[in-house]
Parts: structure tokens; C-alpha cells; sequence
């Protein structure tokens, strides 16, 4: 064996051990990075607990269920997350609502109807939606789409405002319903992107025995593609959803801050703050720590909230892997 | 059955039992066909008419070359002149250092996650990555002021805004690479490790020169995704209209913050630049994204 080697590397222990160094010292490198990602993450659940506690403490009314927002008095905190909570989850459902059906109309149309050619150009377009920074989806969502959608929300207000979703609001366009069509338009290229790696995994043989039975295309789709492809729809509709709630910059721009104390109204066509937009409209009040643990104490809630719905996404789509491979 | 009774029956009855596609059926197929191009066409809507109102709104001031190389100082709300560079210079900063500490930490996280799969840590890192990939912008920043300037008393600056940034372009860069690792046909490794080369040579001299395209891909796309991040600004660094070449003191303009600011003034010349910082904010992360995508085409890995 050993006349294989040339002579400045004979296999004496040595230079087998430097392999091992070389092998060490890569292993050491990338487990290292793995354990600063994992460290990291660890840190910022502590780190916004540790924060968030005494302020939570100190708080003078119920902190989940009130509806209160007073920190100014750092002696009496009165803060609760409850209309938050509401106007994060309303514009972000109603978001998904409306980006879903769009979403796995464009999946299906990239996997079963556009002509090769045409396929990719579409797909890449969606994607480039993605590329947009939000605050610019902000910007032109209050300024040039707000005027042209608000006929829509008057619509709706006089013909269905019985239903308190649809009840009256302000006269102002940042509303709800502003906020969720703009956010809307921001989760769809993740949304198409999942939906669609998911459809085009159908077993072809299943669909073309479903054509070969006679079905009509939409048929086969109806039967063969939407089942086989609904836990990645789902998942990517939760993803959207987790994306959704924690947005932004655009949010804020577009969401009118309701007047302090007033009223709760439960209409889209109102307006609110979300965690995020709260957060963001209030970063220049951090100066003492009580009043920033209310804050972060938000930011946290949000934290659990987005985890919540990624993982439901996850366990959704890897329930369906195990079944699958 | 027997041979007798199997006599043929004449064609034409087997062809009456295929009836053919009732009208109602055909109707919804067209129907379904006419809403799924219906949703792509209402798709590309928003993405043209965003893209239309930020070119036109600000495409004078881009234009000039002052906008380019001027700050925004001693320029008063109601006057026109000077320009983004100082912005631009800031967010250029800040994404880099970002961008320098997340690309070393990404790729080997990457690289862990693929080529050490027999280590226990894989499982809970996929887990870690997985959070911070959906976790919040403004949440990010709220743990960056949580830890640098609550606990450890440092001032609000542009490298805090690296460090938020780092949070949301790292599991970009893990993901990506992980992706492009994992797309190395395996008979490559075996071929290295039958040659006797060790493992970290493999990883180095076959692995990731096989994959390089994908992972710079990776990176330019966790680049564009940082560059426009704005929320994480708000909360950890004040906006000046002057040049700040030094993360670590003082205000720093970016050009999320240049917008944000410039937004608020109602005066046609506040208007216009936030529309000019818009559109160069767009330029730069279509750029990084086109850029992207032409190395993934054009060089070694393919999918």
C-alpha cells in the first residue's frame, strides 16, 4: 500500500491525522454556526420574556383581555392586547381570504394549463411581487390603491352593513379593509409558490386517468390535482397567513389610529393598530423600561402567535410527506 | 359463457352507451378555465400598476445625477435639490455588515444540516431555522433593542440594525444552500470518499464547487429580502439627512427610513422624494434579484 503515496506524504500517523484536523475543523466550524443559529433563537424567546414580565406585572388591568393602551404613567401601566389581537388577526384572515382562491388559481394555471412557454415567465412574474419592499406596498396601498378600492367598501357597507363585519367605519381610506387587500397582495407570491410546487407533484398517471375515464379538465383538476395538492395549499395558506400577522411597515403606514378610548368597532371598513403597527408607531416612546416591556410584551404575543400558525403549517405538510414518500 | 351465445353485437350499440360530455359539464369547464387565467391576469394587476406609479413618480429625480451623489442636508422641506446618496450610502452599510455576518454562519449552517445528517443537533437546528424563518421583522428588532440597548445600554445605531437584519437574512442563506447541497448527486461524495479524500475536502473541493451558483443565489436573495426591511430601522437607529459613514455612532440614514420620513411631509418636494427613494430602493433589490436569478441559469448547478 504504501508505494501508492508519494514520499512527503507517507502514511505515517501523522498525516493521517491531519485529515482528521482538516475534518475536525470543519465539523467544529459548521456545528458551531448551528449551535449560534440555535442559541440565538433560544435567545429571543428569553430574551423577550425576561422583558416582557415585569412589565406584564406591573400592569394594571388584564393584559390579555383589556382593551386599554396607557403607558405614559410608567406608576400605572394600563395596557391589554385585546384590540390588537382583534385588528392583527381580522386583516390578516381577510387577507388570506382573498389571496387563497387567487393564489391556487395562478398554481394551477402555471401547472395544468399554461403552454410551456408561458409558464415560467408567469411564475416569475408572481415571484417578483415578493421582490417589492413592503413599505412601498404601504405607500402605494394608502395613496394610489386606497381611492380606487373605496367604492368597493361603500358598496359593501350599504348593502350588507347589518353585518357588523361590513357595519360603518371612517370616512378616512386606512381601514381594515385597505390594509387586508394590500396584505393580500404581499402574501400571494408565497402563497403560489408553495401551492404550486405542491400541484405539480400530482401523480401524472392519476390524472390522465381521470381524462382517459372521461372527465373534463376541470374535472380531473376537481378530482385529482386539488386533493392530492390540499395539505400544501393548506400549509401555504398558513404560511401566508404567519407572514400576514406580522407585517409591518405597511400596515402602519395604511392603518388610521383609532382615537384613544374610543369605542370597539368589530367593521373592516374601521380603523385599528395591529402588534406590529403599534410596535412601529411607538419605537420613538422606548425611553424607560416598564414602558418598552409593554411593547415588547406585544412583540412577544406576536412571537407566539406567528410560531403558532408556521407550525401548524409545518405539521400540516409533513404529515403529508410521511404518507407520501 | 359459451361459444354459441358469443356472437358479436353490431358496433354501433357499443358507441350509443358513450354519451358524449353533457353541456353543463362542458359550461363549468370553460368557466374554471376562464377564472384560473382570471387570477393570473388579477395577479399581474398590482404588481404592473405598483411598479407604473413608483417609475413615474419618481423617475425625474432619479435621473439627476445630484440624487446620486448628494445628501439630503440643509435641504428644507419645501425645497428641491439635493439627493438619496446618503441613504443609500447607510443602507448599503448596514446590509453589508449584515450581509458579512450572516453569509459565513448561513452557508455552514447549510452545509451542517446536509453533510453532517448523522449529528444530533440537525433535528433541533431544522427547528430553529424554521422559527426564524417566520419570525416577525418588528420582532427581530425588538430583541436586538432588547439585548443591546436595554441590557446592555448601548445607544441606538446602524450596526444594531445589522445585527436585526442578520436574524432575518440567516435562515434565507440556510435554506438556499441547504436546497442546492442537497441537489449534489451523492455518487460525487462516494466517488471523493472511494478515492480516499476525507470529508472536509469533499466538502470543499467537490461539494461546494458544485453547488457555489445556488448558494451565491442564496445570498443575493437574502440580500434583496434585508435591503428593504424597514420596521427593525424604526426601532433601533434615528434618521439624519446627513452623511454617516459609521455604523457603530450616531444616526444613520437608509432608504426604508429616507422614505418613511419623506412620506410625511405633505409638500409636492417631500412627495417626490419619497417616491425617488422608493424607486431607487426598487432598482437596487431588482437588480440584486435579477442578478440572482441569471447566476442560478447560467452557471454549473442545475435542479
Amino acid at each position: 500500500m504504501t508505494a501508492f503515496y508519494p514520499p512527503d506524504t507517507k502514511p505515517s500517523q501523522k498525516s493521517r491525522s491531519t485529515g482528521r484536523g482538516g475534518d475536525r475543523a470543519v465539523a467544529f466550524l459548521t456545528s458551531s454556526a448551528g449551535i449560534a443559529i440555535i442559541v440565538t433563537v433560544v435567545l429571543v424567546g428569553v430574551f423577550l420574556l425576561w422583558q416582557a414580565i415585569p412589565s406584564v406585572m406591573a400592569d394594571q388591568v388584564s393584559f390579555l383581555f383589556s382593551r386599554e393602551w396607557d403607558v405614559s404613567d410608567t406608576d400605572d401601566l394600563r395596557f391589554g392586547i385585546l384590540d390588537l389581537l382583534y385588528t392583527t388577526v381580522l386583516s390578516s384572515v381577510f387577507a388570506m381570504a382573498l389571496a387563497v382562491p387567487v393564489a391556487i388559481g395562478i398554481a394551477l394555471y402555471i401547472t395544468q394549463y399554461a403552454p410551456l412557454k408561458l409558464a415560467k415567465p408567469v411564475a416569475y412574474v408572481v415571484d417578483l411581487l415578493a421582490a417589492v419592499p413592503s413599505i412601498i406596498f404601504g405607500l402605494w396601498g394608502i395613496i394610489v390603491l386606497a381611492p380606487v378600492i373605496q367604492p368597493v367598501a361603500t358598496f359593501l357597507n350599504s348593502t350588507l352593513g347589518w353585518f357588523p363585519l361590513f357595519g360603518d367605519g371612517i370616512k378616512s381610506p386606512g381601514t381594515v379593509f385597505t390594509a387586508g387587500v394590500v396584505l393580500a397582495i404581499m402574501i400571494l407570491p408565497i402563497i403560489t409558490a408553495i401551492s404550486r410546487e405542491v400541484v405539480d407533484q400530482t401523480p401524472l398517471l392519476n390524472k390522465e386517468a381521470a381524462l382517459a375515464l372521461g372527465a373534463t379538465k376541470w374535472e380531473a383538476i376537481k378530482m385529482v390535482v386539488l386533493p392530492f395538492g390540499k395539505p400544501g395549499i393548506i400549509s401555504a395558506s398558513m404560511l401566508g397567513l404567519g407572514r400576514a400577522l406580522g407585517e409591518t411597515i405597511a400596515v402602519m403606514i395604511i392603518l388610521s389610529k383609532p382615537a384613544p378610548n374610543a369605542d370597539f368597532n368589530p367593521s373592516l371598513f374601521a380603523g385599528g393598530e395591529t402588534f406590529a403597527s403599534k410596535i412601529a408607531n411607538n419605537a420613538a416612546e422606548f425611553d424607560s423600561p416598564e414602558k418598552t416591556g409593554a411593547y415588547i410584551a406585544a412583540g412577544l404575543v406576536l412571537f407566539i402567535l406567528t410560531f403558532v400558525v408556521n407550525a401548524i403549517a409545518r405539521w400540516v405538510i409533513n404529515r403529508r410527506k410521511e404518507y407520501s414518500e | 359463457m359459451s361459444i354459441k351465445t358469443a356472437t358479436p353485437r353490431p358496433p354501433t350499440r357499443v358507441q350509443h352507451t358513450l354519451k358524449p360530455i353533457s353541456r353543463r359539464r362542458l359550461i363549468v369547464d370553460q368557466i374554471a378555465r376562464w377564472l384560473i387565467l382570471a387570477a393570473c391576469v388579477l395577479a399581474l394587476i398590482p404588481l404592473a400598476w405598483v411598479l407604473f406609479t413608483v417609475v413615474t413618480r419618481g423617475i425625474d429625480l432619479v435621473l439627476s445625477v445630484e440624487w446620486w451623489t448628494q445628501s439630503q442636508r440643509n435641504i428644507g422641506p419645501r425645497d428641491y435639490g439635493g439627493g438619496a446618496a446618503a441613504a443609500i450610502q447607510g443602507s448599503l452599510i448596514q446590509v453589508g455588515i449584515a450581509a458579512l455576518i450572516s453569509i459565513p454562519i448561513g452557508v455552514l449552517g447549510g452545509i451542517y444540516l446536509v453533510e453532517y445528517k448523522e449529528k444530533k443537533l440537525v433535528k433541533p437546528l431544522s427547528f430553529m431555522v424554521d422559527i426564524l424563518t417566520g419570525i416577525p421583522s418588528i420582532v427581530s428588532g425588538l430583541f436586538i433593542y432588547a439585548l443591546l440597548i436595554t441590557t446592555l445600554g448601548a445607544n441606538r445605531m446602524g450596526f444594531a440594525v445589522s445585527l436585526a437584519l442578520t436574524l432575518l437574512m440567516i435562515p434565507v442563506v440556510v435554506r438556499g444552500t441547504e436546497e442546492m447541497l442537497r441537489i449534489v448527486p451523492n455518487e460525487l461524495r462516494e466517488a471523493s470518499y472511494a478515492l480516499g479524500v476525507p470529508r472536509y475536502l469533499t466538502i470543499l473541493k467537490v461539494v461546494i464547487p458544485t453547488s457555489i451558483s445556488g448558494i451565491i443565489t442564496a445570498i443575493m436573495l437574502g440580500i434583496a429580502r434585508i435591503m428593504g426591511e424597514t420596521a427593525p430601522l424604526l426601532i433601533l437607529v434615528g434618521y439624519t439627512s446627513s452623511f454617516n459613514a459609521n455604523p457603530f455612532s450616531g444616526e444613520q440614514a437608509a432608504l426604508p427610513l429616507m422614505i418613511n420620513v419623506e412620506r410625511g411631509n405633505p409638500l409636492p418636494p417631500g412627495q417626490d422624494r419619497a417616491w425617488a427613494a422608493a424607486l431607487t430602493l426598487i432598482l437596487i433589490v431588482m437588480a440584486l434579484n435579477l442578478g440572482a436569478r441569471l447566476i442560478s441559469r447560467y452557471s454549473g448547478t442545475k435542479k
